[in-house]
C-alpha cells in the first residue's frame, strides 16, 4: 500500500505554512499526525499533490496559560497531553478522553489540533471542545480569527476552515473548581471510533446541578451539544426520571449513521446510556 | 518525482538515502537499509508489527514518510540486543516466559514494550495491557507476552521473578 506521489514541504513559521497552502491551491494539505491522512492516502481515498507538514513550526506546540483558559498548541499531541501533570489537574476530562483516542503508538503522533480540525464525526475531541465551551484560533491568508468549537462543525469533514487557513491553537476555558467531569465511549475494541460516547461537564451546589454541558460523539455527521438534556438535569439531584427524561432528550437529536458498529436503534440506544453513565459519574466526582 | 535526500541515525548509526517523499519508513528501513527484523503486518496502523522507536516515541514506521525521519534517532529490532550480543532483559524475557509462537509481532512488541517500561519501569499488569495495546498477537492470546515484559521489568529493578509460562 503505496500512497500516490507528492511533494514534501516543510515550513518554519504559520506565515510560510499558510503562504504555501494559499499558493499551492487545493491540492495541497496540511498534515500533523497524518494517522487519519496517511492511512487515507495509503489507501488511495485522498490523493494530495503536496503535504505541508506542520511538524517544522516550534509556535505550534506546548500548553500555556492564559487569565481563566488555558490553550494548547495545535500540535501538541495526545501524548504530551497524557503527561501534563497541569491538564491532569486543571482539564482531567481531557485526559480521560485522550486516553480513549487510538492506542498508545498513534498518541504518540497523533495531534489535538488535528484531531478536532479534520471533521470526522468519529473523533473524540471534537464534542468534548464544544462541552468545554473552547474555541479555535484560525490563521489564514487574510489574517487571524478565533471561531467557537460550536460554530466550527457543518457536516462530516466539512468545517469552517477557509482554503488556506490552519488551525493553530485551542483555548479551553478553565472548568469550575469541584467541576464534576466524565467522558463515557462504547467502543467495540482499543483503537476503534465510538458506537457512542457522550461528554459531561458539570457543577453542583447543595446535592443538585447548577451548571451542565453534555456533548455527543459519532451520533450525528457533526459533534453535537445536547442543550435541552442538559437543561433538563439543571435544578435536579440527577433522580432516576431526571437521568432517563435527559438520555430521551439526548437520544431525541441523535441522528447515526448505520454501520458496521450497530444500526441506528442501537446507537441511539446506547447513545442515551452514555449519557446517563457520563451524568451519574461526572456527578458523583463534584464537590 | 524528484528523490529527497535523509539521513537519520539508526540503532546508532548514522545512515543517509534518497527517498520519494511518498517512501514510507518502514520501506526505507526495510529495503533501504535493509533491516528486515521490522514487520509490515497490517499496513493500516492496526497491528503494531512494524513499531520502531523515535526519538522516544513508539510509532507505526508504516504510518509515517521516512522524509519526516529525517534527523531522527530510531532503534529497530537489530538495535535493542546488549552491547556484548547477549539478550536484552526484554528479549530473554520474550524466550523464558514463551512471549511468542510464530513471532510476527514479536518485533514490534519488544521496541513498545522497551519504550513502556522505559516510561513506567514497574507497571501493573493492567498498565502493561494497556501499554501494548496498540500491537495485535494472533498465537499467544498475550497472557505470556504480559508475563515476558514482567520477568524484564523484575530483571532490570534486580527482582527475582517467580511466575512461570502459562
Amino acid at each position: 500500500m503505496i500512497p500516490g506521489p507528492f511533494s514534501y514541504h516543510r515550513p518554519a513559521t504559520v506565515a510560510d505554512a499558510v503562504k504555501l497552502l494559499s499558493t499551492l491551491g487545493e491540492e495541497a494539505r496540511p498534515l500533523a499526525g497524518g494517522h487519519s491522512l496517511v492511512p487515507m492516502m495509503k489507501l488511495r481515498l485522498a490523493t494530495p499533490e503536496h503535504l505541508v507538514d506542520l511538524h517544522g513550526i516550534d509556535g505550534l506546540k506546548g500548553i500555556r496559560r492564559e487569565a481563566g483558559r488555558i490553550v494548547i498548541g495545535a500540535m501538541t499531541t495526545q501524548h504530551q497531553l497524557l503527561a501534563s501533570d497541569d491538564i491532569a489537574k486543571s482539564l482531567p476530562i481531557l485526559h480521560e478522553t485522550a486516553m480513549l483516542i487510538a492506542d498508545p503508538q498513534v498518541r504518540y503522533m497523533g495531534t489535538i489540533g488535528g484531531n478536532v480540525a479534520n471533521g470526522d464525526p468519529g473523533n473524540d475531541m471534537p464534542a468534548l471542545m464544544m462541552t468545554l465551551g473552547a474555541s479555535y484560533r484560525l490563521e489564514g491568508p487574510s489574517g487571524g480569527r478565533d471561531i467557537a468549537a460550536s460554530e466550527f462543525y457543518q457536516g462530516a469533514y466539512f468545517t469552517s476552515l477557509e482554503p488556506g487557513e490552519i488551525l493553530t491553537e485551542i483555548s479551553i476555558p478553565t472548568p469550575a473548581a469541584g467541576h464534576g467531569y466524565a467522558y463515557e465511549k462504547l467502543k467495540r475494541k482499543v483503537g476503534d471510533y465510538a458506537t457512542a460516547a457522550a461528554a459531561v461537564v458539570l457543577t453542583m451546589a447543595g446535592g443538585k446541578v447548577a451548571s451542565c454541558a453534555i456533548g455527543l460523539t459519532n451520533l450525528h455527521e457533526t459533534p453535537l451539544l445536547a442543550v435541552d438534556a442538559a437543561k433538563l438535569v439543571i435544578g435536579t439531584s440527577l433522580d432516576a426520571a431526571t437521568l432517563k427524561k435527559a438520555a430521551a432528550a439526548a437520544e431525541a437529536i441523535m441522528s447515526p449513521a448505520a454501520d458496521a458498529r450497530g444500526p441506528v436503534e442501537y446507537r441511539k440506544h446506547v447513545g442515551g446510556i452514555m449519557v446517563t453513565r457520563a451524568l451519574t459519574r461526572a456527578a458523583g466526582r463534584a464537590s | 518525482m524528484a528523490k529527497t535526500h535523509v539521513t537519520m541515525k539508526v540503532n546508532g548509526a548514522e545512515v543517509e538515502g534518497l527517498v520519494e517523499p511518498r517512501t514510507l519508513l518502514v520501506h526505507f528501513i526495510r529495503e533501504n537499509l535493509l533491516l528486515t527484523g521490522t514487520h509490515i503486518g497490517c499496513e493500516t496502523t492496526h497491528c503494531g508489527a512494524c513499531t520502531v522507536d523515535l526519538d522516544g516515541m513508539s510509532v507505526k514506521s508504516c504510518t509515517m514518510f521516512a522524509v519526516q525521519a529525517q534527523g531522527a534517532e530510531i532503534t529497530t529490532i537489530e538495535g535493542v540486543a546488549n552491547a556484548d550480543g547477549s539478550l536484552s532483559a526484554l528479549q530473554e524475557g520474550f524466550r523464558m516466559m514463551h512471549g511468542l509462537q510464530c513471532g510476527f509481532c514479536t518485533p514490534g512488541m519488544i521496541l513498545r514494550a522497551q519504550r513502556l517500561l522505559q516510561e513506567n519501569p514497574s507497571p501493573t499488569e493492567a498498565e502493561i495491557r494497556m501499554g501494548i495495546s496498540g500491537n495485535i498477537c494472533r498465537c499467544t492470546g498475550y497472557q505470556n507476552i504480559v508475563k515476558a515484559i514482567q520477568y524484564a521489568a523484575d530483571k532490570i529493578n534486580g527482582v527475582e521473578f517467580k511466575e512461570a509460562a502459562e
